[in-house]
């Protein structure tokens, strides 16, 4: 399996990373090589096996109580922020 | 229907999928708060930010009410259901994937009947229900060249329901989004609130010819939040499509918004990009598994549904299926409707109290935009009133200027009648003295009258109420009248 120019692009783009001119036969032909290695598995016959959706075969998802547990602290995590005001996140505007 | 009449030749197919918030104390993977209208991002914690190293824990109750809301409609609940990610930036979305579920829903193939314009019922397929959680809000005013992000929002359960593309015109959808709303409530799983967002709705519609097998391309109107905006969208939306195609145009695949203030759907061009959501099971949640315990005890928790109630109000109450349908809507005014028939006398005054509880407390309640909890007149109160109108103290008529008293004081039925003097006269004497003056007053009309002129009695029966201020009991004022006039 080998992928092309443009799906590397597509796929740049879903994941919003920059990857330049130069870079694209770079991220193909690697990208191309991990999906022929790991195509091999497909040589096995998984057609009675169920697809598993966790490592954790036969465990269940823990459930919590519905409580409140979490107190106001906007303004600790908004330290980290490059922007805010009035408590809001700032980012560069967004409108449909 | 005439909706169909009005596109010869055509024929409309819709499909909703409705998000319901659901009511749940904390969120659906963190234990943040999800109160409406907090300030910003006051109830957003580290989970619901999308910080590194975190880790979701399921809400017991969302999944509860999911379950709940599957065993209503008949739905077959998962034993095992699974959390997938689904891939897309934008800013209220803070880790970049909407935890969601995807091929395995908790929810999956109900239906629900609907009641349409003619009478007749119609089943609509629930295609599937699933989990999922809310992003957060942004905001653009006053902000110059930044948007402003509250995620106050992020991580709130939602149960996003997907219909089939089973309902036919503008009308069946709002009628299906009522009964969804309707069904909601009454499950206590979600407050059905619109202004608030606590229940929205995008719309899959498109148009092919009478007869075509295929189904024609869809537009998806987004986030319409009110029935009334609903049926005019799609409306729109029909007589969009219909137009283009009839002109020989094609219709694009995309998502519409639309806007009320000029009554039109518009692209929304930045979505045209096709949607490719990579959507994976998310490895930090495992599948959900649910015992028959689990699906048992929430079974016992399900309170008599709005069909069965309606059903029980027609045979018990002798109501027309409307009249049960428009009651039973809420079950906050079902609940009043019945306190009201218990307290006045039960199913003989279940007419009475329909009428009353459809017409001058609803009026009421829209007029002073309340609710049933909040209403100034108590289910004792308008019972109180009933009774009054049953056992002649008052007239029907009187009994509407008593109601109106009771709701802008707060007081009893018989408070009112006391203080303003308006028992009923049912002393035939008292009746009969009126009579008397007004015939000599009116010996003209007396003397037509009694040559043949019968039209006049009305004319006699108005002046006599007017003489006891509208106090005589009408039936008794009729009898005695006709004897009176009598030649």
């Amino acid at each position: 399996m080998s992928l092309t120019r443009s799906q590397v692009e597509s796929i740049a783009h879903l994941a919003r990373l920059d990857i330049s001119e130069a870079e694209l036969p770079v991220y193909a032909d690697s990208l191309s090589k991990i999906l022929s290695f790991v195509e091999q598995l497909s040589a096995a016959d998984t057609s009675s096996v169920e697809p598993m959706a966790h490592p954790l075969d036969g465990e269940s998802q823990r459930l919590r109580a519905d409580e409140v547990s979490e107190t106001d602290r906007h303004e600790k995590y908004q330290a980290n922020a490059p922007s805010v005001t009035d408590a809001l996140y700032l980012v560069p505007r967004v409108i449909e | 229907m005439n909706e169909q009449s009005a596109h010869a030749g055509w024929e409309v197919v819709i499909g909703l999928e409705i998000h319901a918030q659901l009511a749940t104390r904390s969120k659906i993977f963190s234990g943040s708060a999800t109160a409406y209208g907090a300030a910003p991002n006051s109830q957003a914690n580290l989970v619901d930010l999308g910080y590194p190293g975190v880790l979701p824990v399921l809400n017991r109750e969302a999944v509860r009410m999911a379950v709940k809301f599957g065993l209503a409609t008949g739905s077959k609940v998962a034993r095992r259901s699974v959390f997938a990610r689904k891939n897309y930036f934008y800013p209220d979305l803070p880790k970049g994937y909407q935890i969601s579920q995807y091929e395995l829903p908790i929810v999956a193939t109900g239906t629900l009947d609907i009641l349409l314009d003619d009478g007749s019922i119609k089943t609509i397929g629930i295609t599937r229900a699933h989990l999922e959680e809310d992003a957060g809000k942004s905001t653009h005013e006053g902000l110059g060249a930044a948007s402003g992000i509250d995620l106050n929002r992020a991580g709130t359960p939602l149960l996003e329901i997907v219909s089939e593309p089973d309902l036919r015109g503008a009308k069946e959808a709002v009628a299906y989004l009522k009964k969804i709303h309707t069904l909601v409530r009454y499950l206590e799983i979600c407050d059905g609130n619109m202004q608030e967002g606590s229940f929205r709705c995008d719309a899959n519609v498109s148009v092919r010819r009478v007869g075509a097998e295929k189904f024609g391309t869809r537009c998806e109107i987004k986030n319409v939040n009110s029935f009334r905006y609903v049926e005019k969208a799609i409306n729109y939306e029909v007589a969009r499509q219909i137009d283009v195609l009839e002109g020989g145009g094609t219709i694009v695949q995309e998502t519409r918004l639309y806007d009320a203030a000029k009554d039109e759907t518009r692209s929304m061009r930045s979505k045209e990009e096709a949607n490719d959501y990579r959507y994976f099971p998310d490895p930090d949640l495992l599948p959900v598994e649910l015992d028959e315990s689990f699906i048992e005890a929430v079974r016992q928790t399900l309170p008599e549904l709005p069909d069965e109630k309606a059903d029980r109000f027609c045979a018990d109450y002798g109501l027309s299926r409307y009249d049960a349908l428009v009651l039973t809507a809420s079950r906050d005014l079902a609940d009043y409707y019945e306190a009201v028939v218990s307290g006045s006398g039960g199913a003989s005054a279940a007419k009475l109290a329909a009428n009353w509880v459809m017409g001058d407390f609803s009026g009421a309640l829209n007029r002073d935009n309340a609710d049933v909890a909040t209403a100034r007149v108590s289910s004792a109160a308008l019972a109180g009133l009933l009774a009054r109108i049953q056992d002649d103290t008052i007239s029907g008529k009187i009994a509407k200027e008593v109601f109106e008293a009771m709701w802008a004081e707060g007081l009893s039925a018989d408070a009112v009648i006391e203080a303003k003097g308006l028992k009923q006269i049912t002393d035939t004497g008292a009746i009969e003295a009126a009579i008397d003056e007004v015939m000599a007053a009116n010996p003209k009309q007396l003397e037509e009258y009694r040559s043949g002129k019968d039209r006049l009695f009305g004319f006699f029966v108005g002046q006599t109420m007017k003489a006891t201020q509208g106090k005589a009991n009408p039936a008794q004022l009729n009898d005695l009248l006709k004897r009176k006039l009598a030649p």
